[in-house]
C-alpha cells in the first residue's frame, strides 16, 4: 500500500528508473501539501492573530457577559463553560477555511501542479485535512494561553490532550472542508458557501450552549454536526465534563473523517 | 519515437472537440499544434499529459500508453501550462522544492537542480523572492524551469506566451529556444501565435478538432504559394508587358503596382529590377513578401486566427484581487 521511497544514492536521471507513485498513499506528496499549507500559515501571521484575536472576542464577551445572567452550569461558570467552545471556533473556522483554500488553489491555478504530477488522488485530500488540522492546532495552542482568564486549570497532561482532541476535531471539519471544496465549482458562490456553512456549524455544535436542555429538534440537528463531537471532546478534556466518552467522541469523529476524505477522493476523479 | 497519437477523440456529451486526430512527434523535435480557440488544442494536451480521458483511439509519451501508464507518463513530462500555477505566496526555491517533493526526485541533487533549472532561465538572483513579486514573462520562465526539474524527456507548452506583451514573449522564447539546444528536449507545444509556430521544426493545423495539415513550416507555407514581389515603376503598363514576355513569371498589374510571384522573392526582385533597368524603366519602389503561416491558415479554414483577449475567468481573478477580496 505504501509506495516505495527513493533509497539509491546513484542519482536517477532516467524516468524509467524512478519510482513511479502509482500506490495508494504518497507520503512525500502528502508533506508536500502539508508544508505548503504550514510556510503559508506562517507568512500570513497577521490573519493567524485575527483569528486568535476573534476567539478571545468570543471568550470575553459571552463569557464575561453572560455569566452574570446564566447560573452555573454542570458546576462551571459560563466562562469556563464557553472556553473549549472557543477552541471549537478556532477549529471550525480555521480547518474549514483551509480546506477550503483548494478552491483558491483552482481558481489560482496552483490545484493543476498537483493534479498534473505522479502522485494520486488521495494526496491532495490527506495533506489539506493534515495542513487544517495542524494550522487549528497551533491556533488552540495559542487560545490555552488564555485558560486562566476563564479560570480553567493547565497542566501537561490536559494540555496533551486538548491538542490531541483538537487535531483530531480539525480533522474531520477539514475533511468536510475537502468535501465541500470538490463540490463548489463556481468561484463566485464560494464566499457565500462558506458564510451559510461555518456559522451554523458553530452555532448548532454545542459550543456555546449545553446540549442537554435544548428541545428535541435542536438536538438531533447537533447530533449531526460533527463539531458537537468535538467540541464534547475537548470540553471532556479540559473540564472533564463529559457527554459520552472522550474516546468514543473522538472515534466518531475519525470515522466521519474517513468518510469525508473517501467521498473527497472520489469526487477528485481525474476529469476536472 | 517520443509521442504517438493513433485515433484520439475527444466528446463532452454531444460536441466531439478532439476527432479522431493521429499524429508522431520525434525525439528532440519541437512540434507545434496550431490553431484557433476552441479547435482543440487544450483538449488534446489534456489527454496527452493524463488530465482527461480520451473517448477513444490511444496514446504513447515516452513509450507509455496515457491511459494505462499514467503515472510513468507524468513522471516523464514537463508541463507548462496556459494559466499560471505557481504559488506567488512563495519563493522562487520554495516553488520548486515543492515540485521536487511532489515529483519524487531524488532528495541528494534537489538543491544543485533548483540551481541549475533556475540559472537555465535566468532566474537564479531571484531565487528567495515571493513569486508575487515577479513579473509575468519571470513568472512563465519559472513555471518552465519547474517543468525541468525532474528531467522530463518531454516538455508540454500550452500557449506559453499567452497574455505577455511581444518583448516579454520573444524572451521567453529565448530561453526555451536554448533550452532545445542544450537539452535535446522533445518539445510539443500548442499556440495561436504565428510567429511562435515558426520557431516550430513542424506544426499541425487543427481546426474543429482535426488536424487539416501536418509539415514543416516551409512545407506549409508552399501549400499557399510562393514570394510575392511587388514593384512600382514610372511606366507601370510597359514594365507589365515587358516582364510578362521575358521572365515567364505570371505578371498581375494593379493600378502603379506590378505583382510578381516566384521562389526565392529576394533573388527575383533583383532579376526583375535589372530586366527593368536595362529597358529604361525607372524602379521606384520593390517590396518582397513571403507567405506566412497565417496565410496557410486563412487557405486551409478561410479563416483567420484572431487574438483572443484574456478569457473571462482571468478578469474575474484579476478584479478580485485589485479589490483586496481575495484571502489566500
Amino acid at each position: 500500500m505504501l509506495k516505495t521511497t527513493q533509497s539509491t544514492a546513484v542519482p536517477q536521471t532516467t524516468p524509467e528508473n524512478r519510482s513511479a507513485p502509482a500506490f495508494f498513499i504518497d507520503p512525500e506528496g502528502i508533506a508536500m501539501i502539508w508544508r505548503r499549507d504550514m510556510v503559508r500559515l506562517w507568512r500570513q501571521r497577521s490573519r493567524l492573530l485575527g483569528a486568535v484575536a476573534r476567539a478571545l472576542v468570543w471568550l470575553f464577551a459571552l463569557g464575561f457577559g453572560l455569566r452574570g445572567s446564566l447560573g452555573s452550569i454542570a458546576g462551571f461558570n459560563y466562562e469556563q463553560f464557553v472556553f473549549p467552545g472557543v477552541i471549537a471556533m478556532t477549529v471550525i473556522f480555521s480547518g474549514l477555511q483551509s480546506a477550503i483554500s483548494i478552491v483558491y488553489d483552482r481558481e489560482f491555478g496552483f490545484l493543476k501542479e498537483v493534479q498534473v504530477a505522479p502522485t494520486p488522488r488521495s494526496t491532495l485530500v490527506i495533506g489539506k485535512c493534515l495542513g487544517g488540522a495542524s494550522s487549528s492546532t497551533v491556533q488552540a495552542l495559542i487560545i490555552l494561553v488564555f485558560a486562566p482568564f476563564a479560570s480553567v486549570a493547565l497542566n501537561p497532561l490536559n494540555v496533551l490532550a486538548t491538542v490531541v482532541a483538537t487535531f483530531v476535531t480539525a480533522l474531520a471539519i477539514a475533511g468536510l472542508g475537502v468535501v465541500i471544496a470538490m463540490w463548489i465549482t463556481d468561484f463566485e458562490n464560494f464566499g457565500t458557501i462558506q458564510n451559510f456553512i461555518t456559522l451554523p456549524l458553530y452555532m448548532f455544535s454545542g459550543a456555546i450552549f449545553p446540549t442537554r436542555l435544548v428541545p428535541p429538534w435542536l438536538h438531533a440537528i447537533l447530533l449531526l454536526n460533527p463539531l458537537t463531537y468535538g467540541v464534547n471532546a475537548i470540553r471532556g478534556v479540559l473540564l472533564g465534563y463529559e457527554i459520552a466518552s472522550v474516546p468514543l467522541n473522538l472515534a466518531i469523529l475519525l470515522g466521519f473523517t474517513v468518510v469525508m476524505m473517501a467521498i473527497a477522493i472520489w469526487m477528485s476523479r481525474r476529469e476536472v | 519515437m517520443t509521442i504517438t497519437v493513433e485515433k484520439l477523440s475527444r466528446s463532452f456529451g454531444e460536441i466531439q472537440a478532439v476527432k479522431g486526430i493521429d499524429l508522431d512527434v520525434d525525439r528532440g523535435e519541437t512540434f507545434g499544434f496550431l490553431g484557433p480557440n476552441g479547435a482543440g488544442k487544450s483538449t488534446t494536451i489534456k489527454m496527452l499529459c493524463t488530465l482527461l480521458h480520451p473517448t477513444s483511439g490511444r496514446a504513447w509519451i515516452n513509450g507509455y500508453d496515457i491511459e494505462r501508464e499514467a503515472s510513468q507518463v507524468r513522471q516523464s513530462i514537463g508541463i507548462v501550462f496556459q494559466d499560471p500555477t505557481l504559488d506567488e505566496y512563495l519563493t522562487a526555491e520554495q516553488n520548486l522544492y515543492y515540485h521536487c517533493m511532489i515529483y519524487h526526485t531524488p532528495r541528494k541533487t534537489r538543491d544543485t537542480r533548483i540551481r541549475e533549472v533556475l540559472q537555465l532561465v535566468g532566474l537564479d538572483e531571484r531565487r528567495k523572492d515571493v513569486v508575487k513579486t515577479f513579473s509575468g514573462g519571470m513568472k512563465r520562465r519559472l513555471e518552465v524551469a519547474r517543468g525541468l526539474l525532474h528531467e522530463p524527456q518531454t516538455l508540454f507548452l500550452d500557449e506559453p506566451t499567452v497574455g505577455l506583451d511581444p518583448q516579454t514573449r520573444r524572451s521567453v522564447w529565448e530561453h526555451v529556444l536554448r533550452l532545445r539546444e542544450r537539452t535535446g528536449l522533445t518539445i510539443f507545444m500548442t499556440t495561436h501565435y504565428m510567429e511562435e509556430a515558426e520557431y516550430c521544426d513542424r506544426i499541425a493545423i487543427i481546426d474543429h478538432g482535426q488536424i487539416v495539415a501536418l509539415d514543416t513550416p516551409a512545407a506549409l507555407k508552399r501549400m499557399v504559394g510562393q514570394d510575392l514581389v511587388r514593384l512600382t515603376t514610372s511606366e507601370p503598363e510597359r514594365a507589365a508587358a515587358m516582364l510578362e514576355q521575358h521572365t515567364g513569371h505570371a505578371v498581375r498589374r494593379e493600378g502603379d503596382a506590378i505583382y510578381v510571384e516566384g521562389e526565392n522573392g529576394q533573388a527575383l526582385a533583383a532579376n526583375l529590377i535589372r530586366q527593368l533597368t536595362l529597358a529604361d524603366i525607372d524602379v521606384l519602389g520593390v517590396n518582397v513578401t513571403a507567405p506566412t503561416l497565417e496565410d496557410v491558415f486563412v487557405h486551409l479554414t478561410g479563416r483567420v486566427i484572431r487574438d483572443e483577449s484574456a478569457s473571462a475567468k482571468d478578469r474575474m481573478g484579476s478584479r478580485l484581487r485589485s479589490r483586496g477580496r481575495l484571502r489566500r
